[in-house]
C-alpha cells in the first residue's frame, strides 16, 4: 500500500532514478570498461584522447575504465554499513523504547556514551589499530552510526507505545515479542528508512574520506574515494581525474538524499489528523 | 440614509459568505446574518458542518487550502474582508477578538500572563502610556475574575488552572475592547463547574461592554443559559436561526429536532436516537437539501430543490421546505431499566489505593452486579481513569483489593490468566489512538481471536463479520485501514475488539467525549443493547447527562475518594453530598424543570 503512494510523488521518482542511474553505472561499469581497472594504458596524467574520452591517471590507467570499477566498493560498503546499524541500532532501540526501565538507562547511557565521539576519529582509530581489511571497515562505520539509530528508534518507539493500541495489546496478555515486532515496529519504520536513506549518504562520504586518508580500499584497486587521493597531485594538469569520481560520490549523496526526504515527506502526509 | 442606521445598530453583518477549497468545492455557503451589540449568539453544529470555517472567517482567516472567495462581512461599518496588512493585523484582536479551544495550547509558555497582556495591548496600542497599560490590564483581570496583583501577572500559564487559563484567554480578547468576539468552543476542555462560571463571567462581560459574541459549539445543551439566539448550521449551510427558547422549544428544522434528540439530558431519562447516515462531506454534498438523505420527512421535491434560509415568522428562519410547525413534544418517555441487574457480584473492589508521585485513589471500594451498568463520574484529576485502569489491569503501584466472580484478581493483566483476561475488556477515550494504523481492521479484530480461543481462517472471518455486524458496521470495513474509518466508526471498531473477546465486564472509559452527539447517542444506544444481553459495564464519564442515559447505578468520586454512591434517580434526582449537589447544579441541560 505504501509502496505505490510513494512511487507516485515526484520527488521520490526523481531520487530512485537518480540513485538508480550511479547503481547502474557501479554495478554493470566493471563490464563495460574497455580496459582492466590496472591496466597501465596510456601516459600519466594523459588529456582526454578519442580512445581514453576521459584521459589517463597518474599511472596512466584509463580513467573511464578506472571509474566504471570503482564503484562497486562503495556502494556495497556503504550500503551494509547503513543496514547493519539499521538493524542492530533498531532492534536495541526498540528494545529501549518499550522496556523504559533499567535496560533502557543502560543502552540510553551507552549510546550518549559513544555519540560523544567524532564518527570519522572512531573510525579512523579503529581502521589504524586492526587493519584496513572491508569487512572491518564495514563494521566500524557501522559501529559510528549505530548510537543515532538507537536514539532515533528509542524516541520513536517510546511515542507509540504510549499509544492505547498498545495498551490494548498488554491488556490482552499478547507476548512482548508480538507486542514489539506487530504493533511498535510498523509505526516506527518510516522514520528509520528514512534515516537509513541519510546513513547511506553519511556512509559514502565517510567511506570516501577514508579512502582520500588512505585508510579506506587498498591500491591498487579501484574505487572514487581512493582515485580522488591518487590523483590530487595532478588536479591542474587533469583535473578530471579528481572532478569525475567527486562528481559520481556527490550525484549517489544526491539521490539517496533527496531519495530519503521525499520517503518522509509522502510519509507525513499519511499522518492523519486528530482532533 | 435607512440602510446605514441599520448597520449602525448591528456591529456584525455578514452576507453570502463563500469558503472553497481547492476545485470550487465550498465548504461554506450563503451565509448571512447579523449581530446585534450586546448580542451572543450560538453556532452550533457536528464537526465537519463548518462552524470553525465561519468563525474563522470573520477575522478574514481560511484554513491551510482553503479561501474566502465571496460575500461580505462588515464588523461596526468596516468591511473585513477588504482589509489588508497592518489595517487586517489591528482589526483582529483590535475589532474582533477571538478565544481558542483549548488554552492549554494557546496561551504561550514561555511568557508571564503579565507579558501576555501587556504585549497584546502594546501591539494594538503602542503609544498608550505605561500607567494607562497597567490599569486597563488590572481592570480587565478584574472584569474575569482573576486577581490583578502582581503576584498572578508575574505566574507562568501552566501555574494556572484549566478555568483560570480560559479567563487569561477571555482578558486577552477584552482587553483590547473589541466589538466582536468569536469563541471556538472555549469551555470544551474544562469541567461542568469551572464551565458554568466562565459562561458567567463571559455574559457578564458581554452585556456590560455592549460587545457581540458568536459561541461556536457542538454542545446545545451548553449554550441553553448562555445564548440569545441560537444559528444551527449543517454542511456548510444555516439551517436554522431563531431565539433560544423557540429553538428547545419548537425547533422547525428536522436537523436541529434531530440533535436535540441525540443530546442526553441530566434532568430526564429519555430515548436517545442517532440520526442514521453521515454528514456530506465537503464536495460531496447530494442535490437539493443536503440533510435530505437523513431525513425523515423528505419528499420528492427535497431532492430536488436545495431550500435557502426564509422566514417561518418574525425572528425564526429556517431552509427547510417542510419545516415542523408543531411545538417539540415533551414527551416524558421513562426508559425503563433494560435489566434488572443480576444476581450476586461480578466485580469487587475494596480499599483500592493508587499512588503515583502522589496518592490519587483513596480506600476506594465499589461492586459492579452482572448486566449492571456503573458510572464513574468525577471532574479531571478525580482519580476515575486510574481507578479503571486498575480495574483493567493496567494500573501501576495499585494497592487493595480486587475480586472477580469472587476470585482473587491480580492486579497486573500480565499475571491475570487467559480467562480473567478475556472476560474484562477496556475501550479506551481515544479512538484515534485506539488502533494500530498499520493493521486492518480484519487483523486488529482476529489477533484476540487467535490469542484467546485459538480461533483462525474462515471461523475467523465469521465471527469477525458477526461482531462487526453487532456494532452496526458494514462487512467492507474489515479490509480498511484505521485512517480511512470517522472517529465514531473507529470507536464502534475498538468496541468491536472488546466484544469479540466475549467479555462479562466493559470498563469504558469517557469513549464518548471526543465524538459528536448523534454519534454519542448511537455508541450509547449499543452499549445499552449489549448490557441487555448481560453485558456488565463500567462507565467513566464527567457528563451528568450521559449518566442519566446509560447507567443504573452512579458513584461519585472527588480527589480520590467516593463522596456519594447510589442509583442514578436518587443521585442525580436527590443528591446529599455538596459536591454532587453543585455538580448537578452546573450540568448544561436541555429542559428547565424535568
Amino acid at each position: 500500500m505504501t509502496d505505490a503512494r510513494w512511487l507516485a510523488d515526484p520527488q521520490v521518482r526523481r531520487g530512485a532514478v537518480i540513485t538508480s542511474w550511479v547503481v547502474l553505472v557501479a554495478v554493470l561499469g566493471p563490464w563495460l570498461a574497455p580496459h582492466a581497472p590496472t591496466a597501465m594504458v596510456g601516459p600519466v596524467y594523459g588529456p582526454p584522447t578519442a580512445g581514453a574520452p576521459l584521459g589517463h591517471d597518474f599511472l596512466g590507467h584509463d580513467l573511464l575504465s578506472r571509474l566504471l570499477s570503482g564503484g562497486v566498493s562503495v556502494l556495497w560498503m556503504s550500503v551494509a554499513a547503513a543496514t547493519l546499524a539499521l538493524l542492530v541500532g533498531g532492534s536495541l532501540g526498540l528494545l529501549a523504547g518499550f522496556s523504559r526501565r533499567r535496560l533502557d538507562q543502560a543502552i540510553s547511557w551507552a549510546a550518549d556514551v559513544s555519540l560523544a565521539f567524532p564518527d570519522l576519529i572512531l573510525v579512523l582509530l579503529i581502521v589504524s589499530m586492526l587493519g584496513r581489511a572491508p569487512w572491518l571497515i564495514v563494521l566500524t562505520v557501522a559501529i559510528a552510526f549505530t548510537p543515532g539509530v538507537i536514539r532515533l528508534a528509542r524516541g520513536s518507539a517510546v511515542a507509540v507505545a504510549g499509544q492505547e493500541f498498545v495498551e490494548a495489546a498488554q491488556m490482552m496478555g499478547y507476548s512482548r515479542w508480538r507486542i514489539l515486532f506487530n504493533e511498535i515496529l510498523p509505526n516506527i519504520l518510516t522514520p528509520l528508512l528514512v534515516h537509513f536513506g541519510n546513513m547511506l549518504t553519511w556512509a559514502v562520504g565517510m567511506l570516501s574520506g577514508l579512502s582520500f586518508l588512505g585508510y579506506g580500499v587498498a591500491p591498487p584497486a579501484a574505487d572514487w574515494g581512493l582515485m580522488i587521493n591518487e590523483n590530487q597531485a595532478g588536479l591542474l594538469v587533469q583535473p578530471l581525474a579528481v572532478l569525475a569520481p567527486a562528481l559520481l560520490i556527490a550525484v549517489f549523496a544526491y539521490g539517496t538524499n533527496i531519495l530519503a526526504e521525499g520517503i518522509g515527506r509522502v510519509s507525513a502526509r499519511i499522518g492523519e489528523k486528530q482532533p | 440614509m435607512t440602510a446605514a442606521v441599520k448597520i449602525a445598530s448591528d456591529v456584525l453583518q455578514v452576507s453570502d459568505l463563500r469558503v472553497e477549497l481547492a476545485g470550487q468545492v465550498d465548504v461554506l455557503a450563503d451565509v448571512s446574518f447579523s449581530l446585534a451589540a450586546g448580542e451572543i449568539v450560538g453556532l452550533v453544529g457536528e464537526s465537519g458542518s463548518g462552524k470553525t470555517t465561519l468563525a474563522t472567517a470573520l477575522l478574514r482567516h481560511a484554513r491551510q487550502g482553503a479561501r474566502i472567495t465571496g460575500g461580505h462581512i462588515a464588523v461596526a461599518g468596516q468591511a473585513v474582508l477588504e482589509l489588508e496588512g497592518e489595517a487586517l493585523r489591528l482589526a483582529r484582536g483590535g475589532l474582533v477578538g477571538y478565544v481558542a479551544q483549548d488554552p492549554a495550547t494557546a496561551l504561550n509558555p514561555a511568557l508571564r500572563i503579565g507579558a501576555l497582556l501587556r504585549e497584546t495591548v502594546l501591539a494594538h496600542l503602542p503609544k498608550l502610556p505605561g500607567d494607562a497599560v497597567q490599569q486597563r490590564i488590572q481592570e480587565t483581570l478584574v472584569d474575569v475574575g482573576l486577581p490583578d496583583d502582581a503576584a498572578f501577572l508575574r505566574r507562568f500559564p501552566h501555574q494556572l488552572s484549566g478555568g483560570q487559563q480560559q479567563r487569561v484567554m477571555l482578558a486577552l480578547a477584552f482587553v483590547l475592547r473589541p466589538r466582536l468576539i468569536v469563541l471556538d468552543e472555549p469551555t470544551t476542555a474544562l469541567d461542568v463547574s469551572t464551565q458554568a462560571h466562565v459562561l458567567d463571567t463571559l455574559k457578564r462581560l458581554c452585556r456590560g461592554h455592549g460587545v457581540a459574541a458568536l459561541y461556536v459549539t457542538h454542545d446545545l445543551a451548553v449554550v441553553r443559559d448562555l445564548v440569545d439566539r441560537v444559528m444551527v448550521m449543517y454542511a456548510g449551510r444555516l439551517v436554522e436561526v431563531t431565539g433560544r427558547e423557540r429553538l428547545f422549544s419548537a425547533p422547525a428544522h428536522p436537523y436541529t429536532r434531530a440533535l436535540l434528540a441525540a443530546i442526553p439530558d441530566i434532568a430526564r431519562r429519555q430515548p436517545l436516537q442517532a440520526i442514521a447516515g453521515h454528514a456530506p462531506a465537503p464536495g460531496q454534498r447530494p442535490a437539493g437539501c443536503a440533510f435530505a438523505p437523513r431525513c425523515a420527512r423528505r419528499r420528492a421535491e427535497c431532492a430536488v430543490i436545495e431550500p435557502s434560509l426564509s422566514a417561518l415568522d418574525a425572528g425564526h428562519q429556517v431552509a427547510c421546505l417542510v419545516p415542523h410547525r408543531e411545538v417539540l413534544p415533551r414527551g416524558d418517555v421513562a426508559v425503563e431499566s433494560v435489566t434488572a441487574p443480576g444476581e450476586g457480584v461480578l466485580l469487587e473492589v475494596q480499599g483500592l489505593d493508587v499512588a503515583y508521585d502522589r496518592q490519587v485513589l483513596f480506600d476506594v471500594s465499589l461492586q459492579v452486579a452482572p448486566g449492571e451498568c456503573l458510572a464513574l463520574v468525577g471532574e479531571s484529576g478525580s482519580g476515575k481513569t486510574s481507578l479503571a485502569r486498575a480495574i483493567a489491569g493496567l494500573g501501576e503501584n495499585v494497592q487493595g483489593q480486587l475480586r472477580y466472580g469472587g476470585e482473587p484478581l491480580a492486579f497486573s493483566a500480565r499475571q491475570r490468566d487467559a480467562r480473567l483476561r478475556h472476560q474484562i475488556q477496556y475501550v479506551f477515550q481515544n479512538p484515534y489512538r485506539a488502533l494500530n494504523p498499520c493493521q486492518t481492521i480484519a487483523q486488529t479484530l482476529s489477533a484476540p481471536l487467535a490469542h484467546f480461543f485459538g480461533v483462525r481462517g474462515d471461523e475467523a472471518h465469521r465471527r469477525v463479520e458477526a461482531v462487526l455486524a453487532r456494532v452496526s458496521l458494514p462487512a467492507r470495513v474489515a479490509g480498511l485501514y484505521p485512517q480511512s474509518l470517522s472517529g465514531g466508526e473507529r470507536q464502534r471498531v475498538a468496541i468491536a475488539r472488546a466484544l469479540i473477546c466475549e467479555p462479562r465486564l466493559l470498563v469504558c472509559d469517557e469513549i464518548t467525549s471526543a465524538l459528536d452527539v448523534s454519534v454519542q447517542a448511537s455508541i450509547l444506544a449499543l452499549l445499552r443493547g449489549l448490557q441487555g444481553e448481560g453485558l456488565a459495564v463500567l462507565f467513566v464519564t464527567h457528563d451528568l447527562g450521559v449518566v442519566r442515559a446509560i447507567a443504573d447505578r452512579v458513584l461519585v468520586l472527588r480527589r480520590g475518594r467516593v463522596v456519594e454512591e447510589g442509583s442514578v434517580e436518587q443521585v442525580l434526582g436527590w443528591p446529599v453530598d455538596d459536591y454532587t449537589r453543585t455538580l448537578v447544579a452546573h450540568s448544561p441541560r436541555l429542559h428547565l424543570g424535568g
